[in-house]
């Protein structure tokens, strides 16, 4: 029976937290300002502190409802929510469906009524096909949260990686961000350019040329459609890109690209493109080393690096609770209806 | 005896070099005489009052999907032609890909069987390949004694190379045209919109333009080692365009269609729509097709091209899916667009914004294609594509200024899928007459 539900430190402290906040739901970040961005993590900010108490549990969410509904396997990005559901006091409940919905025989708009049929305030959803959430979001009037579409975007885990890096460099504006390997089929680092970007930090995309996206370079887009993708610099060599980084990501390397006939071989793109400490003696000195997980280690990055004293590997898979944490809160903002447990 | 006279309407019959204001006397289902003041004189008539309106051949479409049999829960021939009418086409061409497909004199036959009582007239395709399998022939001579007008195994390419060296060798033998659907499975895999910035903002695989231009080059070789006439379906890409004028050049026979939607549209419309900023994304399927919807200077040469006559016809690829195949998953989601229905009021965008003019337009769409085909070298299609004394009396009436919004839940189609839906077009077809009998009229058309 407690009235107390947010912590005060850069907390909103009514039932609508943030005056600005315009989303229904988060599908990517491509249509994130500044401003909001900063709300998400001022927010987490609070989050995280609720997450460092003896008893990490609000009741800001308490009778509303959150699906995961997975499409795809995962294991941190749908233990990441239900934490972070619960946390906030929400039912959680979680789907895996192991088969497409096209296999399956019920249409993805079907199950996405279904499930707000069935009351649900918020569903997460993890698809293999890019727009999924898109599709999801036109029908229906519950608020769905992107937790990744095929190669297109994974806006949660974006914000999660700008907010380690917020808590590791305050502003990051002019810093040098680089991310290295398969870009093209790549929905974190996708929507990592549009985050960061936005806050104003110099991006650099590398990798071999088979697994960068055509158009990514501004000459490759006509004038008009300048702003269609973020600012970034696309490198080929690594050395070049590291040069001076602040912040080095490390992508997953599919093991399918060799099939593929996108690399020759795991080795070889492992010698060309492993993000090494010899690599990283190009960096900024104070340089962190950042992987969305899970990694292989010996291939995109070497082992010692990995758990080395630069890496923030884990404290990012924290930092995701938090962030998650906020998005729930500051969607239940948005609904129709209202938070119940805020302040009343 | 049964008199039909349209008066004082602007005839454009670029077949016959026709332009200027004349009145169109049709006598039990064919053209009697065209002229001014001719339908005065003619008693006991129906009468139209074609005034203020321009009345042409009705539009010839080499490339429809009817999806009849096999696929009748996305279009039917009764509501295929339907729609063919409502667009100002009284010939259309049924691709094969149904189910079964039409690789057999039997297919073939229960097609026309079905289309004699079809609203317009419908000139069947057979397969290049046995169950359009892409392994062997399919049986050409008895396809085209059958009533087969082409062979296409549309919807895929012929990939094996050997394989249609030797379909393009076999079809000289019955002066069949080979139309290609140009896109090298290989280069398309996975692919779901055209390879490029749009595509990349959308986290969607690619198909590349080179898909296309590579397998057009090849064909063209082909075609050029065995004398055959090679047909490029649906032209999409300037390096197409680029390898299609040369070979014309050199006289080898190649002809080429390109879609009213290739020539307005691009890879944007699939992300942003029409006039949208670049900050509120979708993925539409309405503007999912194959080949895919590519860039503004892909648009610019298919216009080029179209007005220079490297590319002679327009055809609609028209491609109607039901909601089910459409309203799913982007990458799963059902290629093609309905387009019939739309033809018309789209092509008229080439007219407003000075690429060609309305003559040339109706040429594109009627005599073009006819000629492209040697159509009307057919028995009982003497004279297709014109208004030439003694023809069927194909006509389409339009209106080429009034301004009309896309409603697609109005289509005669069952496809209901089309990017344009809710997009105010300028041009519209107000009647149609096949073979003599009105098959479609706008309500505000005043009869006399």
């Amino acid at each position: 029976m407690t009235t107390e539900t947010m912590p005060s430190a850069g907390a909103p402290t009514s039932s609508r937290p943030a005056p600005a906040w315009r989303h229904q739901h988060i599908l990517d970040l491509d249509n994130f300002g500044r401003d909001e961005i900063e709300a998400v993590l001022d927010t987490a900010d609070s989050m995280r502190e609720i997450l460092d108490r003896r008893i990490a549990r609000v009741p800001a969410l308490r009778g509303r409802t959150v699906v995961n509904l997975f499409y795809e396997p995962s294991t941190r990005t749908r233990a990441s929510f239900e934490l972070a559901g619960k946390a906030l006091g929400a039912d959680v409940i979680s789907l895996t469906a192991a088969m497409s919905s096209v296999q399956k025989g019920e249409s993805l708009i079907d199950t996405v009524r279904t499930l707000r049929a069935m009351r649900a305030d918020v569903i997460v959803m993890r698809h293999s096909s890019a727009g999924a959430a898109y599709l999801a979001a036109e029908h229906t009037d519950a608020s769905i949260i992107n937790a990744g579409d095929g190669a297109h975007a994974h806006p949660t885990q974006a914000l999660l990686d700008l907010y380690t890096m917020r808590q590791h460099f305050g502003d990051l504006a002019g810093k040098r961000v680089v991310m290295v390997g398969d870009i093209s089929h790549s929905r974190v680092a996708r929507s990592d350019m549009w985050g960061l970007t936005a806050l104003g930090a110099r991006v650099v995309v590398c990798g071999p040329p088979t697994l960068l996206p055509r158009g990514l370079r501004a000459s490759e887009r006509p004038a008009h459609a300048e702003s269609a993708l973020p600012p970034v610099t696309v490198e080929t060599d690594i050395e070049r890109a590291i040069e001076g980084a602040h912040i080095v990501m490390a992508l997953r390397l599919q093991s399918e690209r060799q099939q593929g006939g996108l690399l020759p071989s795991v080795g070889e793109y492992a010698r060309r493109y492993q993000v090494t400490a010899q690599r990283l003696a190009r960096a900024h000195p104070d340089h962190i080393l950042m992987h969305p997980g899970p990694k292989n280690e010996g291939v995109e990055i070497a082992a010692d690096v990995a758990t080395g004293d630069r890496s923030i590997i884990e404290e990012q898979v924290t930092n995701g609770v938090a962030v998650r944490m906020a998005l729930l809160y500051l969607l239940a903002g948005y609904a129709p209806g209202d938070v119940d447990g805020g302040s009343r | 005896m049964s008199t039909l006279a349209i008066h004082n309407a602007r005839v454009i019959d670029p077949g016959l070099g026709r332009d200027g204001i004349a009145d169109v006397v049709i006598v039990d289902g064919r053209i009697s005489r065209v002229g001014p003041d001719e339908g005065s004189a003619v008693i006991d008539a129906d009468r139209i009052d074609a005034t203020g309106l321009v009345v042409t051949p009705g539009f010839v479409d080499l490339h429809t999907h009817l999806r009849e049999p096999g696929f009748t829960y996305k279009e039917t021939i009764r509501t295929g032609t339907a729609a063919a009418a409502a667009g100002g086409f009284t010939t259309v061409c049924a691709m094969p890909n149904t189910n079964p497909p039409l690789d057999s004199r039997a297919a073939i036959e229960s097609v026309l069987r079905e289309a004699e009582t079809a609203t317009v007239r419908v000139l069947p395709i057979g397969c290049i390949t046995r169950g359009r399998a892409g392994a062997e022939l399919a049986p050409a001579g008895e396809l085209q004694a059958a009533g087969a007008v082409a062979l296409s195994d549309d919807g895929d390419a012929v990939a094996d190379p050997s394989l249609m060296r030797h379909a393009l060798e076999y079809s000289t033998a019955f002066g069949l045209p080979i139309s290609q659907h140009c896109e090298d499975p290989s280069l398309v895999r996975d692919g779901h919109m055209h390879e490029g910035w749009v595509a990349t903002r959308m986290g969607l695989r690619g198909r590349p333009a080179s898909a296309e231009e590579t397998m057009v080059a090849r064909d063209i070789a082909l075609a050029e080692l065995s004398g055959a006439h090679l047909h490029i379906a649906h032209v999409s890409s300037a390096g197409s365009v680029a390898l299609i004028r040369a070979a014309r050049a050199r006289g080898a026979h190649v002809t080429a269609e390109v879609t009213p939607h290739h020539l307005v549209l691009t890879h944007e419309e699939v992300a942003f729509g029409f006039g949208a900023d670049y900050t509120h994304l979708r993925y539409n399927t309405d503007a999912k097709v194959n080949p895919p919807l590519r860039e503004h200077s892909d648009v610019a040469a298919l216009r080029a091209a179209l007005r220079d006559g490297v590319i002679e016809a327009i055809a609609t690829d028209h491609a109607p899916h039901a909601r089910m195949d459409k309203e799913i998953e982007f990458d799963v989601a059902a290629a093609g667009i309905s387009g019939l229905e739309t033809a018309f009021g789209l092509c008229m965008t080439l007219v407003t914004e000075g690429d060609l003019d309305l003559p040339l337009l109706i040429e594109r769409l009627t005599i073009g294609p006819v000629r492209a085909w040697q159509l009307d070298r057919q028995p009982g299609l003497e004279g297709l594509g014109t208004l030439a004394p003694g023809a069927v009396a194909d006509i389409a009436i339009l209106d080429p200024a009034t301004r009309w919004t896309v409603e697609p839940a109005r289509f005669l189609s069952m496809g209901r899928n089309t990017p344009l839906g809710g997009r105010e077009l300028t041009g519209q077809v107000v009647a149609t007459i096949a073979a003599g009998r009105v098959v479609h009229r706008l309500e505000s058309v005043a009869a006399l």
